[in-house]
């Protein structure tokens, strides 16, 4: 089966919160849907599990329009960023709720719990109430009596947003696997990028109702075709100065010359904005190609085994990742290095003009 | 030097166990002290043991008044529970009606107690009260100070207009904590508003309702200044609680009855306490298999 959404809008109380999304999702496909907090992900969502009409477009449901089909006559699961489960029942109970209502006979309903028990591993937990739980085997609960009812469309809303770090990481790579192996249309939502990476499949960028870019996430990352899909689709959001093109070398801000090399090469005289993803900057220098931007430091941010160093440039502020643990000092002057590879560079609205090489899709997917 | 430090600590537990003395431990010894004695005058005593205990465990009118007392808790939570969770669920859940019920629901429970027995004493007048002449209008003969069960229903209608919208507050406060997505899953399961209210609004709201059930049962059982200001405890003794005979004793100076009166009284409600909570805490844990 094959959802199609056909130029779908949603206005509510005088709030735009969907325009103009046309989107086709073929089964067994993973859709992410990447975007920040309000951007529309939830929506969305809501529109194609039926639980809202649209207020504009169609819903096609292979060739058929379902656009005022209510949810109980779809076949849908969905998870959320809650652990959503009944909490007078077991997990056993939950895990059967939604196979009750469709008639199976007992033993084929309890072969269906266990196997999706087993594929989440809380086989043992049967017996348990959800407020006996941990809030990873809450979720996987909830991941179980979604998978249990083999829907043809799966939602998940932020699934693993409310998980510490090392049991998202886990849950993760067992949901890709599980993914692989279904034959649902998955639609995953999320806000963070590298998840979206980690996933892969095919990404929508979503900011403020809009589809920005649709495509094959890793093309969408290394091509984004806007200066704000570059921003959703980076964490932290990629560094942008503004800049121009003369005299057979790119100048970025009042200081910054860099040499018209490569992908930069093809640029014509002009205004241009520029961008640089932090982990493309650099402290130290890495080769003779990278160009030195002298920066103040404002704050060093250490997140585990990386630090992300807040510097100033005449009035342009830059994040750099950096590897490792550094210490800087607030003022402490700094030395950035940035390779002219790296540079994206966007027209004046905000339109990808030349993005670097060797981020062909071709070679990316690799 | 190590022990000026361990003293120390002391002074900081001392307020707390000085203003639990004074309020609780004190006061409460002092009843048990009056108890097992019979006081004549200062320094004119004898110890009477568990007598005053026999005395009151035997006495007939305590026996009425109990069980005037356990009915009049068992109808107020019988009430008051399914009727609070019924406004909750119909009361609004955004705009401008959400604090315009909120408002209206506190009113009963900022009026000061006796003044809400006034109130109902001039309401359900047969001569000049909107109730009492509308009701006697209809042909029905009504009047609380005179018929048992006028008064009966005077006082519980009193008690659940004054009452009821503690517990339709905290059973809205649980409804409104659910998180919207639990509604949204029982959409997509296909859930009737039956199922709903019965596996994700009710267990929801255990918390809340074992207050409200606890607080309920605790007040209504030591309900005294709106049944005393309003019927005095009659016609007769058909409304005198367990609270209002408890005063009748006291100021006819039977300081040893009603001592040892106030501490069997403590105890039930006591025990009757934690029955309740630890009924409540099991329910919703029995659907297990």
């Amino acid at each position: 089966m094959t959802l199609v959404l056909e130029q779908v809008g949603k206005v509510m109380g005088g709030e735009t919160h969907l325009a103009d999304v046309s989107l086709e999702l073929r089964p067994g496909s993973l859709n992410l849907l990447l975007g920040p907090t309000l951007s529309g992900k939830t929506s969305l969502m809501r529109l194609m599990a039926g639980l809202d009409r649209p207020s504009t477009g169609r819903l096609l449901l292979d060739g058929r329009d379902v656009t005022g089909l209510s949810v109980r006559k779809r076949s849908v699961a969905m998870v959320y960023q809650q652990f959503i489960n009944y909490p007078s029942f077991t997990v056993y109970d939950n895990i059967a709720s939604p196979l009750r209502r469709s008639g199976l006979d007992r033993a084929e309903i309890d072969r269906k719990v266990r196997a999706a028990a087993e594929s989440l591993k809380i086989e043992p937990l049967l017996d348990r109430l959800p407020d006996e739980l941990s809030g990873g085997q809450q979720q996987r609960t909830a991941l179980a009596r979604a998978l249990v009812k083999e829907a043809e469309l799966l939602l998940l809303d932020e699934p693993l947003v409310n998980l510490d770090y090392k049991l998202r990481e886990e849950l993760r790579a067992e949901l890709q696997e599980i993914f692989r192996k279904g034959r649902s249309i998955v639609v995953y939502a999320t806000t963070e990028p590298l998840e979206a990476l980690m996933l892969g499949g095919s990404t929508a960028v979503l900011d403020q109702g809009r589809v920005l870019q649709n495509g094959p996430t890793i093309e969408v990352y290394h091509r984004p075709t806007s200066e704000r899909v570059g921003q959703v689709f980076s964490d932290p959001p990629m560094n942008m100065i503004e800049g121009e093109v003369v005299d057979r070398e790119a100048r970025l801000g009042p200081v910054i010359r860099v040499p018209l090399s490569g992908h930069l090469g093809r640029l014509a005289p002009g205004r241009y904005r520029f961008g640089v993803r932090a982990n493309h900057l650099f402290v130290a220098r890495r080769n003779p190609d990278q160009v030195e931007i002298e920066a103040t430091a404002e704050l060093a941010e250490i997140s585990g085994s990386e630090t992300f160093i807040h510097a100033a440039h005449s009035g342009t502020s830059w994040v750099v990742q950096e590897e490792g643990v550094h210490s800087l000092g607030l003022g402490e002057e700094i030395r950035v290095f940035v390779e002219p590879r790296h540079i994206f560079v966007f027209d004046q609205d905000g339109g990808l003009v030349e993005a670097p090489e060797g981020a062909t899709p071709s070679l990316a997917a690799q | 030097m190590g022990k000026w430090e361990d003293n120390k600590a002391w002074f900081l537990v001392l307020p707390v166990f000085l203003l639990v003395a004074i309020s609780a431990i004190i006061p409460l010894m002092t009843v048990v002290n009056y108890s097992v004695q019979d006081i004549f005058g200062p320094g004119d005593r004898i110890f009477v043991g568990t007598e005053w205990f026999e005395d009151m465990l035997s006495n007939r009118r305590l026996h009425d008044a109990l069980w005037r007392q356990f009915l009049f808790s068992g109808l107020v939570l019988l009430i008051e529970i399914p009727l609070g969770v019924l406004i909750a669920l119909a009361m609004p859940k955004r705009g401008w009606g959400v604090s315009v019920s909120l408002v209206l629901l506190a009113l009963p429970l900022l009026i000061p107690w006796n003044v809400i027995g006034t109130i109902w004493i001039i309401f359900t007048r047969p001569d000049i009260g909107l109730l009492g002449v509308a009701i006697n209008g209809l042909g029905f003969e009504f009047d609380h100070t005179s018929a048992p069960l006028d008064a009966w229903i005077t006082v519980m209608l009193m008690e659940v207009w004054h009452w009821t919208p503690l517990v339709a507050l905290l059973a809205y406060a649980g409804l409104r904590a659910i998180p919207e997505a639990y509604f949204q899953a029982a959409r997509i399961d296909g859930a009737s508003p039956w199922a709903v209210f019965r596996y994700i609004q009710l267990p929801k709201m255990r918390g809340v309702l074992t207050i409200a059930v606890l607080l309920r049962f605790m007040d209504s059982f030591l309900i005294y200044a709106e049944p005393f200001v309003l019927t005095g405890g009659g016609p007769g003794n058909s409304t005198t609680f367990l609270s209002i005979y408890l005063v009748k004793l006291s100021t006819a100076m039977d300081v040893g009855p009603a001592a040892a009166f106030s501490i069997i009284y403590f105890l039930i409600i006591l025990l009757f306490s934690w029955l309740f909570y630890q009924a409540l805490q099991n329910v919703g844990t029995g659907d297990r298999q």
